[in-house]
């Protein structure tokens, strides 16, 4: 699987997918391949994806350190932490000073598990900015 | 230390200034050849296997070729006792004699290929969940490696995109506000649908002379004829 191949594919669905969501896929220039997939309306948190050896990583950008309210991390956090199992197919992390949510497929997926993962994990960042308000400036 | 723990400790330590690699290429380059070398290992140990286990059937086949050979001349034995004749029953009991030593032998050799393969196994069952750790932890080292370049391509495409200028919260909102508008757009549309639905249904009846009519000149002239 490479990115290429990916965006391809969630381009070409148009307003045929199977997730009701309209793709425009960019690839990034870089030492490894990144693909931009911006969601129509819903371009402010596009998803990354990656292919690394034997996974493809799936990442969206959720909020930095600065944007939690002062006091409050170690609560967030935990909420977090209970959080991630009952959400379906992602999970949290953080990368240098940004909280991400991400989810990681074989390489040997579909592209339609893939198409599935990115509109899974659309929908999971929309609803946990939204539970997570209340943390946040 | 674990490759995680290495991992760890290098994220935790900042290793992130221009040129820096979390883990060094160098090491992991080493890594790579200890697993290269763990895989020709499993593979020879795989092509031993199979030329034990041949040889165990081998010499599984090699000894019921000898127990049947036995039973065989005990039979003659048998009937040469039966005929009175000793010294053929004899020269026939050490030709079994012969026949016992080599099913000895055979028995031997097929036990020790037995455990030769038993211990083969073993050792292939070992390597191939080494092997799989090692795998495992180099995906590891390749996935963090590999992040961190992604991040990096990333972090400059947010840079030169807007998109990096708004908090979780804005963000949000704003794809709120598109849902809404879309929301909107899409009841209007609706029931732009359903008004025109109805106006062709009135367009069919009225064509079909149905309901109410408008009133045309003839229609009057002749209603007022009829009066007079």
């Amino acid at each position: 699987m490479n990115i290429h191949k990916i965006a391809t594919y969630l381009n070409g669905l148009t307003d045929q997918s199977d997730t009701g969501l309209i793709f425009d896929c960019v690839p990034i220039a870089g030492e490894v391949d990144v693909l931009r997939v911006d969601i129509q309306g819903r371009e402010e948190i596009p998803v990354f994806v990656s292919v690394t050896g034997d996974q493809i990583l799936c990442i969206s950008y959720l909020w930095g350190e600065d944007e939690v309210i002062e006091g409050k991390k170690a609560e967030m956090m935990e909420a977090m932490l209970e959080m991630n199992i009952p959400m379906p197919l992602s999970s949290f992390a953080r990368i240098e000073h940004k909280y991400v949510i991400f989810g990681a497929l074989s390489e040997h997926s579909t592209l339609a598990d893939i198409e599935h993962e990115v509109s899974v994990l659309s929908d999971n960042s929309l609803e946990v900015i939204t539970e997570m308000a209340d943390y946040l400036k | 230390m674990s490759i995680l723990k290495k991992i760890i400790t290098a994220v935790r330590g900042g290793a992130r200034e221009v040129g820096e690699e979390i883990i060094d290429a160098n090491s992991t380059r080493i890594f790579e050849q200890e697993i290269r070398d763990a895989e020709n290992h499993l593979t020879k140990a795989k092509r031993d296997l199979t030329e034990v286990m041949a040889k165990q059937m081998q010499a599984s086949r090699e000894l019921e070729r000898v127990k049947g050979e036995i039973k065989e001349h005990e039979g003659y034995v048998a009937q040469a006792l039966s005929q009175n004749n000793e010294a053929l029953a004899l020269e026939v009991a050490e030709k079994i004699a012969q026949l016992e030593v080599e099913l000895q032998e055979q028995t031997t050799s097929h036990s020790s290929y037995e455990k030769a393969a038993l211990r083969l196994k073993d050792l292939i069952k070992k390597s191939e969940r080494q092997l799989a750790d090692y795998q495992r932890q180099l995906s590891m080292v390749k996935t963090t490696d590999s992040v961190q370049k992604a991040t990096a391509a990333i972090t400059d495409s947010f840079t030169s995109s807007n998109s990096s200028l708004l908090s979780a919260k804005e963000s949000l909102e704003r794809i709120k506000q598109k849902q809404a508008m879309f929301d909107d757009k899409l009841a209007a549309a609706e029931q732009l649908q359903a008004e025109s639905g109805d106006q062709s249904l009135k367009d069919k009846l009225k064509e079909a002379g149905i309901g109410q009519q408008q009133s045309s000149a003839n229609a009057v002239l002749e209603r007022l004829k009829n009066k007079g």
